[in-house]
């Protein structure tokens, strides 16, 4: 019997270690789990690499990671999207290695091989030793299947599942509340923090849709913040809620006044924004416009974590990428408008300056919580993690989801269900 | 080419003053040493141009945040900035880019060193700065920490650079 067990595949065993409640500890440290997972996971489903603000031209182009692997997002002449493995057909070197910017082309800095936008291979020296062997048309840069969503862009190596649309299901109408906070404008990437901690990437995945932890943690900030915006942050009383949308996607509504940031435009000004709305004011805006974008440099009062490694939070994107089983990279990217006005553009930058990326008054604390949860798990032959928050007080949400208070464990439990269904797919017992 | 030795060295001075302040915490005494316009700037890239009102940085603090950051590190409700250990900081390819009577900018080289949680963290940067000539010295006008981490992944900060 025990020898079956240990003949059991390494996936399987972690899709067992994930209950209804709890999940076994070494799905944060043990290292065959976590190659497992980057196939089994990462290459099997949507991947988000990017939004397309980021490549807002053509010739754009950014690197990006499906789990381990690196690819391109391009766009071409056409203004056509593609998402290319970053690895040479001729012996494998990266053919692009700048985070972002513009080319006309990819050329292979090792023997010249030269891509289009597109990935096809255009030219290489010395052609004539190739006659006859291989036609170039059949080696580009290989492609992946993308799809967009309002501007976010997922990749997959699986060519036969569900379109990004059904994959995305009950999340898809968080996005669009999301994207409101352009303010009118288009919601455009403005910069990015990047930062890294000693830490496997569920820890981060689960922090997502956790308001457990901000008051204790984020105490600094919250001091940090004049009292009507302290009040605001105050929510773990409110009537906030986690919702499980299904694919391991779930939302977390802080701060339920900020979830349309199109309604209740009547309001007035808080005083962290008069500022603001003066120097709108003086840009000639009218009183409605003022109104609305002040609302919209709020962002929004909920976090939506999308399976596995993106989530559109409060005001940010979100995106992880593992890196070994105990390090994790982590991008908080700052959106604002497109074409908005430039004085709101910049409040919502210095907004996420306050409280994200590697200096802000509050990452550092969830980096400094992540990384102990990570060591400290680490004690002792067996122990598990509790997700099992909330699991007392349980309801339907109008969509027909299950539901829990704000500071439930709800959308951990679906992230992790979603793994269990991932890890032990076409796996036979 | 002649050096204003006499300059560089005042300037130099001040570097390292500041530096010690920083690496012993003496964060009140590093508030009194800016102009209140002053700004500490550390941009989110290496070779961010010098707009950084309109691009996102790492940190932009004028004095409110300056105040509100250095409370965080002191106030002892942040788990990181108790968590944090000792920095210690070299300073050194001290050069004077501009020495107008009104502001001097000078350039420099640091290496911030960083133990934590038992594992040293080295931070490389080329670190500008501004400085107004005052009766006691030098006001910092503006500090701009350029990161070699910038173009990269940093670990969380929860001290000054
Ligand atoms: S490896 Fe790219 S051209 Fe040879
Ligand atoms: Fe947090």
């Amino acid at each position: 019997m025990s020898e079956l067990i240990e003949m059991q595949s390494v996936s399987l065993k972690a899709a067992e270690m994930v209950e209804e409640g709890r999940v076994h500890k070494s799905l944060y440290s043990d290292p065959a789990i976590f190659e497992e997972e980057l196939d089994k996971v990462f290459n099997n489903t949507w991947v988000f690499v990017g939004h397309e603000s980021e490549v807002p031209e053509a010739g754009s182009y950014k690197t990006a990671w499906v789990g381990r692997q690196p690819v391109i997002l391009s766009r071409d002449r056409k203004m056509n999207l593609h998402v290319l493995q970053n690895r040479c057909r001729h012996r494998g070197a990266t053919v692009c290695e700048g985070r972002k910017g513009k080319t006309k082309s990819f050329t292979c800095p090792y023997h010249g091989w030269g891509y289009g936008l597109d990935g096809a291979l255009r030219a290489l020296p010395k052609p004539e030793e190739y006659e006859g062997v291989f036609d170039k048309k059949d080696f580009p840069l290989e492609r992946l299947r993308h799809e967009s969503y309002q501007g976010l862009v997922f990749a997959t190596y699986r060519d036969d599942i569900e379109s990004l649309e059904d994959f995305l299901g009950g999340a898809k109408k968080w996005i669009d509340l999301f994207m409101k906070q352009g303010g009118g404008y288009p919601v455009k990437v403005l910069g990015e923090h990047r930062f890294n901690f000693p830490g496997n990437w569920k820890i981060q995945l689960e922090n997502t849709t956790d308001a457990y932890h901000f008051p204790i943690i984020h105490k600094s900030f919250v001091t940090s913040l004049d009292d009507h915006t302290a009040d605001i942050f105050d929510f773990l009383h409110g009537d906030g809620f986690v919702e499980d949308l299904g694919n391991g996607h779930s939302v977390m509504v802080m701060i339920p006044e900020l979830v349309d940031l199109e309604s209740d435009l009547d309001q007035p000004i808080p005083p962290r924004f008069q500022k603001l709305a003066d120097e709108l004011r003086t840009e000639g805006k009218p009183e409605n416009e003022v109104k609305k974008l002040v609302r919209a440099a709020h962002g929004t009062g909920f976090n939506l974590n999308l399976f596995p490694n993106v989530s559109c939070s409060m005001a940010f994107f979100r995106v992880l990428r593992p890196v070994s089983v105990g390090e994790t990279e982590i991008q908080h990217v700052a959106l604002g408008g497109e074409g908005a006005p430039a004085p709101f553009n910049r409040k919502r930058m210095r907004l996420h300056e306050h409280f994200q990326g590697p200096m802000g008054f509050g990452t550092p604390d969830d980096g400094e919580a992540w990384e102990r949860v990570h060591k400290g798990s680490q004690a002792g032959n067996d122990g598990w993690i509790l997700v099992n928050r909330g699991l007392n007080n349980l309801h339907t949400s109008p969509d027909g989801n299950v539901a829990g208070a704000v500071c439930s464990e709800t959308g951990m439990r679906g992230a992790y269900q979603q793994y269990k269904r991932m890890m032990a797919a076409g796996e036979e017992k | 080419m002649k050096l204003n030795t006499q300059l560089l060295n005042d300037v130099t001075a001040f570097i390292w003053y500041e530096a010690d302040l920083l690496d012993h915490k003496g964060y009140q005494e590093w508030l009194q040493l800016w102009s209140n316009d002053g700004l500490y700037i550390v941009p989110a890239e290496f070779d961010a141009d010098d707009n950084y009102e309109d691009t996102l940085n790492l940190a932009l603090d004028n004095a409110d945040m300056r105040r509100m950051r250095i409370a965080r590190l002191e106030d002892g409700e942040s788990v990181s900035a108790n968590a944090t250990g000792n920095t210690v900081r070299m300073v050194s390819r001290v050069r004077l880019l501009e020495a107008g009577d009104d502001l001097v900018i000078a350039r420099c080289a640091m290496t911030l060193n960083e133990m934590r949680h038992g594992k040293l963290v080295t931070y490389p940067a080329d670190v500008e700065y501004q400085l107004k000539p005052a009766a006691d010295g030098y006001r910092l006008a503006r500090k701009v920490v350029r990161l070699m981490h910038a173009d990269s992944f940093l670990r969380t900060v929860s001290f000054i650079f």
